[in-house]
């Protein structure tokens, strides 16, 4: 199964009609899934057999009419905890992990009847936005194999892109699901810090990781949220504010709604195709008969440098339990517990996790802490007072998602250049705010994306704004070519 | 060269919760390694701490227990270091906003009152425990995660005896809010110390030296006490105090170097990002202040004054929160103040030596011990019998029943007396003439012979007031 030009409530009638079962649709989807694998390398491991079986089980209970979610293959990225089903995040150091437990999301998912095929492929630990710093290897943007698929949830994006799934769920701590979803010409969302429980998602940092669906089109992500949004007990940042139906209002349209265009979003380093996107986002706002006006977000600048501290200071600490103690690698010639340490996490990890813990232990660090963890939490006070002073006035903040499309693999990338290409993105992190990315453009054949910013907890206007863009573009219809540019 | 003593105690209490401060393992002892554990136990990827209510509301309560001030929103912290006890490699702690601050308790030592206040007191949680085999070493981490609360003395002690008191103050004072066993001997209740000395008049504290392995109240008291005078001759002698930790040696009553102390650990603090701050609100401070049981100084106070009890009795009633509720309820009951401590202290203790149980695990209960003083007090049964009427209630026997199901209503009734006093007059004519001739011992006999007519059941009393005015008549 191709999912190119589908999206949920198509593959339900089908389902529901008998045209295919579920169990028919699984193992063609992974068939096709495995096939464009071999160009993109989407997955870290595909789960075939449980994905089968669950398949077998929906047909035998008969489809859910009233469930547009009932027998749907999705995919999982690799920091989601996956009962028995290896859940790596990207690294040597979990290459042999299989948890005994599902995350809330994925059991959430399960609970609605989607099928999980597998796992996708993923910067080690999230940290990273090309997914080349898998333990599993790069993965490639379907639009252009020559490309990243962004990252770090490149591999969900991919998948989604290429039509292997209509669903994959991600996670974004600085911009993972938004700007893979931007690279790769889908629509992806991260919700409201707290919005989404974080129980079985592998922690970067802790205050800022969320997890989010990345679909095909704005609806079926409405869809997606209202699976996996609610209180978890298990997690204590899960927020109990009632989970309204996302897509209730969604075809509601934009008229009069007050839409904000922050300047510093546009400025230097910002592509001109991505600029020219989003002004003609913008126009095309105003014809559907919002107000679209200037405004300015004066400490989103700083968002980069404070984040760069608070994320890696948290993932610093979030990574001290991959010692070699008790599950993950072990360094085989170790002599005595500190040579087991160091050798298991020396071994263990890459080179962007080991710098992202040696910037956040240095941050935390007696003396250097108020400098640093310190001012940056207070940075951050400053991002997310801006952006409450702008939500008196406006419904709904628009930008690009990422400052250019999808970059070469080729290119020598060095860390500073690739923490700013986070620097539309990791504002709203820091903010807690809700953000998504929607296909809004091309450059040169390679998808470009707006980045729709919302107030705490108010997905719903995101999806409306959302959804009425896509309505009248047509970006969403391109497809992938799967070919290189050579 | 005179020398003052600047004592600081930082006492682990652990609280005895069902379920462990961020994951719902039970708290208990005695089980199979990493039985009481589960994936937040284990810091597993993925996984997320949840703050156990019941363990906030104990800090609160410890809080109130020792006057201090509770923090309205505290949040935690994580203190980060790597050892395989830990799991996650840090602890979950409370470092910039600890549960409570700026108490203080009262103690006694020669007679003299002093507060000794405290610093802060904050809840965290507490590590697994290694062991080391042959080849290999093993982790068991079923105490993982077990709630302690760490309370913070300000440096007022000045001496072992006052450390001492402040420990049995802290102690009974935690013990009788019921949140801890608080047993040094089970581990429970821990205690590290830090001392240092200073000439009088100097302003700066001397260099402070830590005191481990101190498993008793009495070795705390020793380990001072030797520490406080090995610092004299080191100073005397011209020697400097070196900021290092020196471990208690039971067996020679010496503190030993154990390690110097190069430079502070660096652990990293920051805000524990997965657990949101707490909100404590006045009203639930105000419901668990009015819920706190009353503690066991101002009890005493009460013993004392209100009943006429003396100090050493008020003392030992409440030893233990149990014996002091349970005199409470006698004395609710009507039972009389000093019978019931009396009957406490010696049957009671007796009995619970004898059976190595507390009183919480028997079938005592303050209801038929009470009745069973009543009893006495009327004249219904003998102290003698008495003892029988205790075994019963040990039985979980109902006092008046018990009396009524063995005939054991004592005699009391003159007119039932009287005739038999009457013919033991009439068949011992020499005991009533020794009586007359001085001889005091021949009413034993006597009042012995009306005992043996009536099967023990006579009145005492009333057997000797009619005897006397019989025989003098």
């Amino acid at each position: 199964m191709d999912y190119l030009g589908k999206d949920i409530f198509s593959i339900h009638e089908s389902l529901v009609n008998g045209d295919i079962t579920a169990e028919e649709l699984t193992r063609q989807t992974i068939e096709n899934a495995k096939k464009n694998d071999e160009d993109i390398n989407a997955f870290v491991v595909f789960d075939e057999e449980n994905a089968i079986k669950q398949a077998q089980e929906i047909d035998k209970a008969g489809i859910d009419p009233d469930n547009v979610l009932s027998g749907i293959p999705v995919a999982m990225k690799d920091n989601m905890l996956t009962k028995g089903v290896l859940t790596s995040a990207g690294s040597k150091m979990l290459s042999n992990f299989k948890p005994i437990i599902d995350g809330t999301a994925v059991a959430k998912m399960k609970e609605a009847g989607t099928i999980n095929i597998g796992k996708t492929n993923m910067d080690e630990f999230a940290m990273g936005g090309s997914t080349e710093t898998s333990f599993h290897g790069k993965t490639k943007n379907p639009w252009n194999l020559d490309k990243v698929p962004g990252g770090s949830s490149g591999g969900a994006a991919a998948a989604v892109a290429a039509g292997d799934v209509l669903v994959s769920l991600g996670s974004d701590t600085g911009g993972s699901i938004r700007q893979p979803a931007s690279f790769n010409g889908i629509v992806g969302m991260k919700p409201t810090y707290g919005r989404v429980s974080r129980w079985g998602l592998i922690a970067f940092a802790s205050s800022l990781d969320q997890i989010g669906p990345l679909t095909r089109t704005v609806k079926d992500n409405a869809v997606v949220l209202n699976a996996i949004a609610g209180k978890d007990e298990h997690d204590m940042t899960s927020s109990n504010k009632e989970v309204p139906d996302f897509t209730a209002n969604i075809d509601k349209g934009v008229k009069g709604m007050k839409i904000a265009l922050p300047k510093e979003y546009l400025g230097e380093g910002v592509d001109k195709d991505v600029q020219d996107a989003i002004l003609a986002a913008a126009d095309k706002y105003r014809e559907l008969g919002a107000t679209v006006e200037e405004v300015s977000l004066p400490n989103s600048k700083y968002g980069v440098a404070a984040y760069y501290i608070i994320a890696p200071s948290e993932a610093s600490s979030n990574l001290q339990r991959f010692d070699g103690i008790r599950y993950g690698y072990r360094a085989q010639d170790a002599k005595n517990l500190e040579e087991l340490y160091v050798k298991s996490r020396s071994q263990g990890f890459g080179d962007e996790v080991k710098r992202r813990i040696m910037v956040g232990t240095y941050s935390l660090s007696a003396g250097f802490f108020d400098a640093y963890f310190k001012k940056a939490a207070e940075v951050r006070t400053l991002i997310i007072d801006d952006f409450k002073k702008v939500f008196q006035d406006y419904d709904v903040i628009l930008t690009p998602t990422a400052p250019t499309p999808a970059y070469s693999l080729k290119d020598e990338k060095d860390p500073i250049t690739m923490y700013m290409n986070d620097i539309l993105t990791i504002p709203v992190n820091m903010a807690g705010l809700p953000g998504m990315s929607v296909p809004a453009g091309f450059s040169d054949g390679l998808p470009i994306g707006m980045q729709l910013i919302g107030k705490p907890f108010d997905e719903s206007t995101l999806y409306q704004a959302a959804y009425a863009f896509e309505q009248n573009t047509d970006f969403h219809k391109q497809d992938p070519k799967m070919g290189g540019a050579q | 060269m005179n020398f003052e003593t600047t004592i600081g105690l930082e006492v682990h209490v652990e609280l005895k919760t069902n379920s462990k401060i961020f994951s719902p393992s039970p708290v208990q002892y005695g089980v199979d390694p990493n039985l009481n554990t589960n994936v937040i136990d284990w810091g597993y990827p993925g996984v997320l701490p949840s703050t156990n209510k019941g363990v906030v509301k104990s800090g609160i309560m410890a809080a109130l227990a020792l006057h201090a001030e509770v923090e309205k929103h505290p949040h935690f912290d994580r203190k980060n270091y790597f050892y395989p006890d830990n799991p996650k490699a840090y602890q979950i702690t409370q470092k910039d906003t600890p549960d409570a601050h700026d108490g203080w308790i009262e103690i006694e030592v020669d007679g003299k009152k002093k507060k000794i206040g405290i610093e802060e007191m904050h809840i965290e949680e507490d590590a697994g425990k290694n062991t080391h085999g042959n080849k290999f070493s093993y982790v068991d981490l079923n105490r993982q995660g077990t709630p302690l609360i760490e309370i913070v003395s300000k440096p007022d002690i000045a001496s072992p005896d006052e450390a001492y008191a402040y420990l049995e103050a802290l102690r009974e004072r935690i013990l009788f809010t019921g949140i801890s066993d608080v047993k040094m001997e089970e581990g429970s209740m821990r205690v590290d110390v830090n001392v240092s000395i200073r000439p009088y008049g100097q302003k700066e504290f001397g260099t402070k030296v830590e005191l481990k392995n101190l498993n008793s109240f009495n070795y705390v008291r020793k380990g001072l006490a030797y520490e406080e005078k090995r610092q004299q001759r080191v100073i005397m002698a011209g020697g400097e105090i070196q900021q290092e930790t020196r471990r208690f040696d039971e067996t020679t009553g010496k503190t030993v170097l154990m390690r110097v102390k190069e430079g502070a650990d660096d652990y990293r603090y920051f805000p524990e990002p997965d657990l949101p701050a707490l909100d404590i609100t006045d009203a639930w401070i105000n419901e668990i202040n009015d819920s706190m049981p009353e503690m066991p100084a101002s009890r005493r106070q009460r013993y004392v004054n209100d009943f006429g009890l003396k100090d050493y009795d008020a003392m030992v009633l409440t030893q233990t929160k149990e014996m002091a509720d349970f005199f409470d309820a006698m004395i609710k009951l009507g039972a009389d103040p000093k019978m019931a401590s009396n009957y406490l202290q010696v049957n009671v203790n007796a009995y619970l030596n004898d059976e190595q149980k507390d009183l919480s695990e028997t079938e005592i209960t303050p209801e038929n011990l009470a009745t069973m003083i009543k009893l006495i007090e009327d004249g219904t049964i003998s102290s003698k019998m008495a003892k029988k009427v205790f075994k019963g209630i040990t039985e979980g026997k109902e006092p008046k029943k018990f009396v009524e199901d063995n005939g054991m209503v004592q005699l009391s009734d003159p007119a039932q007396l009287q005739p038999i006093i009457d013919e033991v007059l009439s068949n011992n004519p020499q005991s009533v003439e020794d009586f007359h001739n001085g001889k005091d011992r021949a009413i034993g006999f006597l009042v012995g012979q009306i005992m043996k007519q009536t099967r023990g059941k006579a009145n005492p009393q009333v057997v000797n007031k009619l005897l006397m005015a019989s025989i003098n008549k």
